[in-house]
């Protein structure tokens, strides 16, 4: 029989980055929203509901720009469950097997769930790509933003994609991106919720504690 | 001897040109001279201090010589500038250029013309003006738009490269406009592309304004060279700013008023546009301030959105007009961005509500099974 070990796996930058993502990637998906369909909100030319809800989509973006950037530092100082290593499971043989074994987990072909500490390795592998795509959407949404001052910092740092792209493209990509990452955010909860049943390791809570259950040999 | 200081030399005349007594013969106060000398200076945005130096430099002016061209163009650029409504000053202005080419209104025509402007080129080369007007087709060798036996694209060569400055006006000019605009049949490229090596200002719009050619013209005058440029060759006084931060809506914006439909109450009220498709976020031109027609009005300002008509490519960049983003590469005109999102989003959730259904009704095997060949050492790896 195995011994059940409780294990510190998830770093406080770890989960409040983590959860600082949920909190503005929602902010930011609803005030997006109503940036692109906008409601007639205000009463009278002195109201500012565009105003408020812009200024908290840029604070938002802020914050989201920061905190994956404080996650990537995170990835290189952090501990090995947090590594970027953990983000390129197959560029290691262990791990590209333990990717295998997932795979074929998700799709029915095998019964046995690979045993697992930090990230599961498919997901990890995805984690990178979703990465990608913030980067994408904070550069796009930038570029976007620095518009109002040609000529600034902005539009000095991220001017060069209005020229790549034009501006409506950039428009469409930012917008695109968006629905990208809330197809992401239905497939990673409904994918803790599954692991949690089947790992029985509290996947979930371990996201607010850091603990996780594992047995052990 | 004649009658003024010019006497019967043609040479001098040609050379010099009295502001005071062309103002003087067209009835212009010297109050109203210094209105428009004020009104420059604010266009180009320079300090009121200049407003003096402005009237001198109109003043003590030489003619300088400028041939105007015209390719793959509907003329709009032309009838801009001459639809004035009434002589003003920027007209004189734009008289003491002498213009010694422009096929619209050149009296010459055929071999005399062609000669007319072949004289500009070898005896003032360095010296004048060139604008350009249309577009220029490379495809096929160019020839799809030939003037006097050639193409657009040699002539231009000849004469723009041997310009001191080549002022490129309305889109066409500038970045191709509607000529260039997909599939783009004849290759049509802007001055600056067809021409790599001239001193090209582009001065877009559909159709420029007037105004803004002016105040060029008066810069150049002024300094003796071009007014500095953003990074698509266009004048930072004119282009600088975004339509959308200088718009009259704009408060209508902030405040979460839109016109939701064409002549709703929002439309009647003068609502912000931005919700039927205004390019004024993405467009810089100073249209809200300098206007079109004698200052009296600009497209949101008569109730329509921007078109984005001063951008590159804007016929196929800014399309559909109607709306705020483009529609998506291959999947049809009626298919929006917010549709194709919301079919992946309802579609993903119904995979893994499927995946969930199978994984909650399906046996499996416990854990132990780690112990096998599929246990993963937790060994660091750092």
């Amino acid at each position: 029989m195995s011994k059940l070990v409780i294990k510190y796996v998830w770093e406080i930058p770890v989960r409040v980055t983590h959860w600082l993502n949920v909190v503005v990637i929602l902010t930011l998906t609803a005030t997006g929203l109503f940036i692109a369909h906008p409601l007639s909100l205000g009463d009278s030319p002195s109201d500012f509901a565009m105003g408020w809800v812009r200024f908290i989509h840029f604070v938002a973006a802020y914050v989201f720009a920061i905190g994956l950037a404080v996650r990537a530092y995170w990835s290189l100082v952090g501990n090995k469950y947090s590594s970027w290593r953990t983000f390129f499971p197959y560029l290691n043989p262990d791990d590209r097997q333990r990717m295998w074994a997932t795979l074929r987990y998700y799709t029915f072909i095998d019964r046995r769930l690979p045993h697992v500490v930090g990230h599961n390795a498919v997901a990890a592998a995805a984690y990178f790509l979703v990465f990608l795509l913030y980067l994408g959407m904070i550069f796009t949404g930038f570029a976007l933003y620095s518009e109002h001052a040609p000529g600034g910092f902005y539009a000095q740092t991220f001017g060069w994609l209005t020229h790549l792209f034009s501006n409506q493209t950039l428009r469409l990509l930012h917008h695109g991106f968006m629905w990208l990452i809330l197809g992401f955010v239905i497939q990673h909860v409904y994918s803790c919720w599954l692991m949690d049943i089947k790992e029985r390791g509290g996947i979930i809570s371990s996201m607010f504690s850091g603990y996780k259950s594992i047995e052990e040999e | 001897m004649g009658n003024n200081e010019y006497g019967d030399d043609p040479v001098s005349a040609e050379q010099y040109f009295s502001f005071s007594q062309q103002l003087a013969e067209r009835g212009v106060s010297r109050r109203d001279f210094m209105k428009f000398c004020s009104a420059m200076s604010a266009a180009l945005a320079l300090p009121v201090t200049f407003v003096p130096k402005i009237a001198q430099a109109l003043d003590e002016v030489k003619r300088p010589t400028l041939v105007w061209l015209e390719y793959q163009s509907c003329t709009g650029d032309t009838e801009a500038l001459l639809r004035a409504a009434s002589p003003t000053v920027a007209e004189i202005v734009l008289d003491i250029l002498s213009v010694d080419y422009a096929e619209t209104i050149m009296t010459a025509a055929g071999h005399l013309a062609e000669a007319n402007l072949d004289k500009v080129v070898k005896e003032e080369k360095g010296k004048y003006i060139a604008v350009v007007e249309g577009a220029i087709p490379l495809k096929d060798g160019g020839i799809y738009c030939c003037v006097g036996g050639r193409t657009a694209v040699d002539r231009a060569t000849e004469v723009c490269g041997g310009a001191f400055a080549t002022i490129a006006v309305g889109t066409c000019a500038s970045f191709g406009g509607i000529p260039a605009a997909a599939p783009n049949p004849t290759g049509a490229v802007g001055v600056k592309e067809a021409v790599p090596g001239a001193t090209v200002l582009n001065l877009p719009g559909c159709p420029l304004n007037a105004d803004n050619l002016t105040a060029t013209i008066v810069h150049f005058l002024l300094f003796k060279k071009l007014p500095a440029t953003d990074s698509f060759g266009r004048p930072l006084f004119a282009y600088g700013k975004r339509i959308h931060d200088n718009c009259e809506r704009r408060p209508h914006f902030d405040a979460g008023q839109y016109v939701e439909k064409w002549g709703d109450e929002g439309h009647r009220k003068g609502f912000c546009l931005y919700h039927m498709g205004c390019k004024g976020p993405e467009t810089y031109h100073n249209c809200p301030t300098q206007r079109y027609n004698e200052k009296t009005g600009w497209p949101v300002g008569s109730g329509h959105g921007c078109a984005g008509c001063s951008e590159p490519m804007f016929w196929d960049r800014m399309t559909p007009l109607y709306r705020r983003l483009p529609t998506v590469p291959g999947f049809g005109i009626e298919a929006t961005a917010d549709k194709i999102g919301l079919g992946l989003a309802v579609g993903t959730a119904a995979i893994f509500a499927g995946h969930g259904v199978i994984s909650a009704i399906r046996g499996e095997e416990k854990m132990e099974g780690k112990k096998r060949e599929d246990l993963i050492h937790d060994k660091d790896r750092r």
